[in-house]
């Protein structure tokens, strides 16, 4: 342990009983306080609505993009530049995308980026003295952004993870939690609910994700909604061995090495990461950004400060020396399955529930990968702004009952077991969950039989996530992320089961090809029993149908 | 992870405690925060970029901790690096406004670089920024 920081016993908090409980009532209740849960509750607010933003850690700081820096989806209505940018990932994608959704998200980010730069963010400025939008720094961007949250008048509950979704015979109807450092229990009694709650990276340590267990995920799916695409859920990204930046967009200058020094055939960082990985199983991996041209060496140091702060914290030059390299499971944050959506409101078919961010399918703007942070930036802002004002919009024509509303915990995993049941091991949980998730040679070489052998386990693990926790605001919290990362493996894995075809992110061994007969989403639902369909894009195209 | 909570530095100001999203600080004695759930820290550095006092160190390891020598870090002048090279503190600008990816993008998308299998290729020059 260092000896800077000599540890003390931590102070442990205690869950509260619900005498001393926050109680709140709101239009809108927003989980999750990244880039879709602020643009959600900004437009939220923007429409009239009172709105509540909870996030599990904190509004500015939590989430994958704040540590970050991410390029943006960000293209300019001109209709040649609009067309490549619409084709370019239709093929990485498995074209399983929808054009109309393109469309809607070009126009609405650029949107967006117009209100971002109104706001003062301080965009570099190009040679014609244009300002380039086609980038975000994470820490500023963020902080940016819960100041327009909190200048909207939306109220941030920090360090306050949900448990439960409240519902009643109209739907959903708010949300119950703890604030993580006193036990305190809260309540927001509210007309309908955004999940941005992120996708799930299981703990990873990929950069800004651990915060990240699906938690969304569990508590939509405890209310009756379903997933779409979660066989595209093994995204993986390149960081150094040691560290957890998994920024991956310079890796495309690096050279990928054996530990001699020989170099590692076919390695890249977009179609050859694969390699990487599979040597990675028997053998240590190195890389070296030696492909950088010299006069973009001090333009990648501006770009990204944080893909170097590990570098440079460890006395190494990343484009003149070789480190070793691992890759670490960004899940569906990377990934593009999600909470199924089923409408241009980014609603979920759940009355008074709505989608938004990395929580949600991205499959209707990138089918079944993602390849960065540029297309999930620009979702994470559009179906934001589209689920905060679909909310508010709901909350409004609830009308004036809407206060006689007496909604009740719909949560099950770690919360409802009886007394006397067994003590949840969240730890020993989240453990087992990782050992199936983790192993490159299992989900990101996915073959019918691994599949089957890990759902056996992981369907056993779910029993067992169904018991009592300590009573502790730590372990509550730590046990409803366990029962969210089991569900969400089973989704993953009895959703690629179906997919017999090698798609998008989705690689099977058993089968190689893609496969034109399986050009269809597969739609994911029920939490104990897990059932899946396809369904073809023509079904699926919601705005395709409103528009007729 | 994070490894140093400088005691001659620190301000007491709270801040680390609010910011980190995954409550790895408590309040201890004095108000200097202390390092309560080290397993929990994520290592995103967040702590650093908000630490007005520039008295917090995450050592680059995410998976272990490790030893750090504050007297050691200051001579690197590793502390606070992290905060300056965002820009953030009193009498800086934000360093977004130098952020360059606009530029890498363009490259990239006129110039493809080589596959790595083709060791000998040399890469284009780019126009100089």
């Amino acid at each position: 342990m260092p000896i800077s920081a000599a540890p003390v016993p931590a102070p442990v908090a205690k869950v509260g009983d619900a005498s001393d409980a926050l109680d709140l009532v709101a239009d809108v209740l927003v989980l999750g306080g990244g880039p879709a849960g602020t643009w959600a509750a900004w437009a939220a607010a923007a429409a009239g609505a009172k709105v509540v933003l909870a996030d599990k850690g904190w509004c500015g700081a939590s989430g994958a993009t704040a540590p970050s820096g991410t390029g943006v989806w960000h293209v300019p209505p001109d209709p040649v530049q609009r067309e490549e940018a619409r084709a370019s990932r239709e093929s990485l994608g498995g074209f399983l995308a929808e054009r109309l959704w393109m469309d809607r998200v070009l126009d609405r980010t650029y949107d967006n980026m117009a209100q971002v730069a109104a706001w003062g963010y301080p965009f570099p400025v190009d040679e014609h003295g244009q300002q380039a939008r086609r980038s975000l720094q994470g820490p500023e961007y963020m902080r940016l952004m819960r100041r327009q949250v909190l200048a909207a008048g939306v109220r941030i509950l920090d360090h306050s993870p949900a448990l439960e979704l409240l519902k009643d015979d109209y739907g959903v109807a708010g949300a119950a939690g703890v604030e993580r450092r006193t036990g305190r229990r809260w309540r927001v009694q509210a007309q309908a609910v955004v999940i941005a709650t992120g996708g799930c990276a299981f703990l990873s340590k990929a950069l800004g994700c651990d915060v990240l267990t699906g938690d969304g995920g569990l508590l939509a799916a405890e209310v009756g909604a379903e997933f779409s695409g979660m066989e595209f859920s093994n995204a993986y990204g390149i960081s150094p061995a040691f560290a957890s930046v998994t920024k991956t967009a310079f890796y495309r200058y690096a050279t990928f090495y054996h530990g001699d020094g020989r170099v590692l055939e076919g390695a890249g960082s977009a179609r050859g990461r694969s390699v990487i990985a599979r040597t990675l199983l028997t053998e240590p991996v190195y890389a070296q950004l030696d492909q950088a041209p010299e006069s973009l060496r001090e333009s990648l140091r501006k770009s990204q400060p944080n893909f170097f702060l590990p570098f440079d914290k460890a006395g190494i030059d990343p484009l003149t020396q070789r480190f070793p390299v691992t890759m670490r499971l960004e899940g569906t944050v990377r990934g593009t399955g999600g909470i199924r959506l089923v409408n241009a409101e980014c609603g979920t078919g759940v009355p008074g529930l709505y989608a938004a961010g990395d929580a949600a399918t991205r499959e209707l703007i990138c089918g079944g990968f993602t390849g960065g942070g540029s297309h999930n930036a620009a979702w994470a802002m559009s179906s934001g702004y589209w689920a905060g004002g679909g909310a508010a919009a709901h909350a409004r024509s609830l009308g004036v009952n809407a206060a006689s509303r007496r909604p009740i915990g719909a949560g099950r995993a770690t919360l409802r077991s009886a007394p006397g049941s067994r003590t949840l091991d969240h730890a020993a949980v989240v453990k087992a969950v990782q050992d199936e998730v983790f192993p490159y040679d299992r989900n990101l070489f996915r073959s019918t039989a691994k599949l089957n052998d890990s759902l056996e386990r992981l369907d056993q693990l779910w029993q067992a996530v169904q018991d009592h926790p300590e009573q502790t605001a730590r372990d509550v919290v730590r046990a409803r992320e366990a029962a969210a990362m089991t569900a969400t493996a089973r989704w993953m894995y009895a959703t690629a089961r179906e997919r017999r075809e090698t798609r998008g992110m989705h690689k099977h061994e058993d089968f190689h090809e893609q496969d034109p007969a399986q050009r269809r989403r597969l739609v994911t639902s029920g939490i104990d029993r897990i059932q899946v369909r396809a369904e073809s894009a023509s079904e699926t195209s919601v705005l395709a149908k409103a528009a007729a | 992870m994070i490894e140093l909570v400088s005691q001659d530095r620190c301000v007491s100001c709270g801040i680390c405690v609010r910011v980190c999203p995954t409550q790895v600080f408590d309040n201890g004695a004095k108000g200097i925060p202390t390092i309560a759930r080290q397993e929990d820290c994520q290592t995103c550095f967040m702590c650093e970029a908000y630490c007005p006092a520039d008295a917090l160190y995450v050592a680059p390891e995410a998976d272990r901790p490790v030893q750090v020598d504050e007297a050691t870090l200051v001579a690197e002048g590793k502390l606070g690096k992290y905060r300056a090279s965002l820009g953030w503190g009193t009498g800086r600008r934000s360093t977004a406004q130098e952020d360059d990816s606009f530029r890498i993008l363009a490259l990239a998308a006129r110039a493809p670089t080589a596959p790595p299998q083709a060791p000998a290729a040399p890469t284009a020059p780019g126009p100089r920024p």
